[in-house]
């Protein structure tokens, strides 16, 4: 058990640090590595949870494949530094009571549900189940998110192709 | 310490195993870039490492000393950070994998504890080494892209685009295993090829029913050579057009590290051939008594191997050939003999003999393949991953859960 809190904090802490290093990183290539440190740490938070299935996948679709194009754009880009502005007027304004705004309600709910203390696992955790829950109980919504995807893939090979 | 082994047992066991694994597969990693030169050496009819040591035994420690020693220059301009964490990347990411590889069937004990034979046995064992290795290509990438210099960026981004595009025929290729043995956990994958088929031969997957995965096979060894940005499939570091490709500004123990996590991702792809296709650690003899005699084909390999080091080694040119090859073999042939001799020994060696002869196998293709086959143009590598080896393994895949969905009905 005290092994299990240790991992906790050093993932969670992990996870918190990766997020302020990736806004406040100025070259996009250390803002990309960042979202990988957070996304990797979330993957160990889901296996703390007993769900290796989703932790796996977090760490191969998101770390390993999207992170990987993301790299790579800003690689063939060659995007350097960018220089830091003020904030505007608006973000100002309206950006910082709305963040206090949401911090406050997150609080909220985080206590109380630690008040509950309900720490039974939301998850599916055995691979059959979660597969059984995906291609059965919930097929519909599962096909219909792949088609979204289909055609945002379509759609970014007709932007792609408008040039000839 | 001794509180500590007792408060912490599964910690302890662990950090021990490894501590000896580690060990071994850095020994290994050493031995195979000697054992790649000597094969690609003698396909070309020369000799390879022949001056430090008897037979060149002794090249990878001058290697690894020299690799040590060498200046360690960083190109101006370098994105520091991230130059130095991509060797970082490269090589433990490579390392990490060895963590899920089951090496035999027995339990061993260490501090009065049983444990496996490998260090975890993970339900998602699979899932973990390729979300290790689909991480790999970072250590290249990065390592492409901070050197701040033509080549290397060249090199990153064609082993990226590389990577990933076989990644994605890598792991359709091994569905249809997974469907097979309805399991993730490498341990039951293998138990599930036990058995034979007419009472001979053995039901690795490679041959089994309902559908053998010959096709899976094939997808899968070509995939991983290209994962592994091996030759012919190592455009990453075509040395006649890049230099060296994307570790061109790196020298010493960075390029070390480099190397390394290079011939340790090798031997994982290597281990993970023997295990999904090739039944792991099953011998290929069935288990009946009139077979029993194949028990002691470890030893007598062992034996032969020692009887050849030992009259090779007296006629030996060196002084120090003529004394360490005989000394060699003799200890080998002792080992052969305690083998023989000693029944438990015998049976506890048997599931990590033929797991690691096949894996040895699977590292001389890699080697065999290097030294004959020509190198790839870049738009041909990528239509054999996207119009190839990605609708075989999509077909494969269709065909082998149709024809498992036929069975079970």
């Amino acid at each position: 058990m005290i092994i299990q809190t240790i991992l906790f904090l050093v993932f969670a802490g992990l996870a918190v640090a990766g997020a302020v290093s990736l806004i406040l990183q100025r070259h996009p290539i250390h803002c990309a590595l960042s979202l990988i440190v957070v996304m990797v740490s979330l993957a160990g938070l889901y296996l703390l949870l007993g769900a290796e299935f989703v932790a796996a996948v977090q760490i191969i679709v998101y770390a390993g494949a999207i992170m990987v194009l993301f790299v790579f754009v800003i690689m063939l880009l060659n995007a350097g530094e960018e220089e830091r502005t003020n904030l505007s007027r608006l973000a100002r304004a309206a950006g910082v009571p709305l963040a206090l705004a949401l911090t406050a309600v997150l609080g909220v709910i985080i206590t109380k549900a630690v008040r509950v203390g309900a720490a039974k696992p939301l998850l599916p955790t055995a691979t059959r189940n979660l597969a059984l829950l995906l291609f059965k109980d919930y097929v519909f919504p599962f096909e219909l998110t792949s088609f979204l995807i289909l055609v945002a893939i379509l759609g970014a090979v007709v932007l792609a192709q408008r040039e000839r | 310490m001794n509180t500590l082994v007792a408060g912490f047992p599964l910690l302890a066991v662990t950090v021990v195993k490894v501590v000896v694994l580690l060990f071994v597969v850095l020994t290994a990693l050493a031995y195979l870039t000697w054992f790649e030169r000597k094969v690609v050496a003698h396909i070309q009819t020369r000799w390879g490492p022949y001056r430090v040591g008897p037979h060149g035994l002794l090249q990878p420690l001058a290697d690894g000393l020299k690799f040590l020693f060498k200046e360690d220059p960083a190109p101006a301009g370098a994105e520091r950070f991230v130059y130095y964490l991509a060797p970082f990347l490269a090589m433990t990411l490579a390392l990490t994998t060895f963590a899920v590889i089951p090496f035999g069937p027995q339990d061993m004990r260490i501090f009065g504890q049983r444990t496996p034979l490998g260090i975890t046995d993970l339900n998602i064992g699979l899932l973990i080494l390729f979300a290790i290795t689909s991480l790999g290509v970072y250590g290249v990438a990065l390592a492409g892209w901070s050197s701040n210099s033509k080549y290397p960026l060249l090199g990153g981004l064609r082993s990226s685009a590389q990577m990933f595009s076989y990644e994605l025929a890598l792991t359709l290729s091994v569905v249809g295993v997974l469907l097979m043995a309805g399991s993730f956990r490498l341990r039951e994958i293998i138990e599930a090829q036990q058995g034979r088929l007419w009472g001979v031969l053995p039901r690795w997957n490679i041959i089994a029913s309902p559908f053998p995965q010959v096709l899976g096979f094939l997808c899968y060894f070509v995939a991983a050579v290209a994962e592994t940005n091996r030759a012919p499939f190592d455009l990453p570091e075509a040395e006649s057009e890049l230099v060296a490709g994307f570790h061109t500004e790196y020298a010493s123990f960075k390029f070390a590290m480099f190397f390394m996590g290079e011939y340790a991702n090798m031997i994982t792809v290597s281990c993970l051939a023997a295990i999904m296709f090739f039944g792991g650690w099953i011998s290929p003899f069935p288990p009946t008594q009139a077979w029993a005699w194949t028990a002691f084909l470890p030893a007598a390999l062992l034996a032969a191997l020692g009887l050849y080091l030992f009259f090779d080694g007296l006629r030996y040119e060196t002084l120090l050939g003529r004394t360490v090859l005989p000394l060699l073999g003799a200890a080998l042939g002792a080992l052969a003999a305690f083998l023989a001799l000693h029944p438990g020994a015998n049976a506890f060696i048997q599931g990590p003999f033929w797991f690691l002869l096949k894996v040895l196998l699977f590292l001389f293709f890699y080697v065999w393949a290097r030294g004959t086959l020509p190198r790839l143009r870049y738009d041909q590598l990528m239509a054999i991953g996207w119009k190839l080896l990605l609708p075989l393994s999509l077909a494969n895949v269709l065909l082998t859960s149709l024809l498992l969905a036929w069975k079970q009905k």
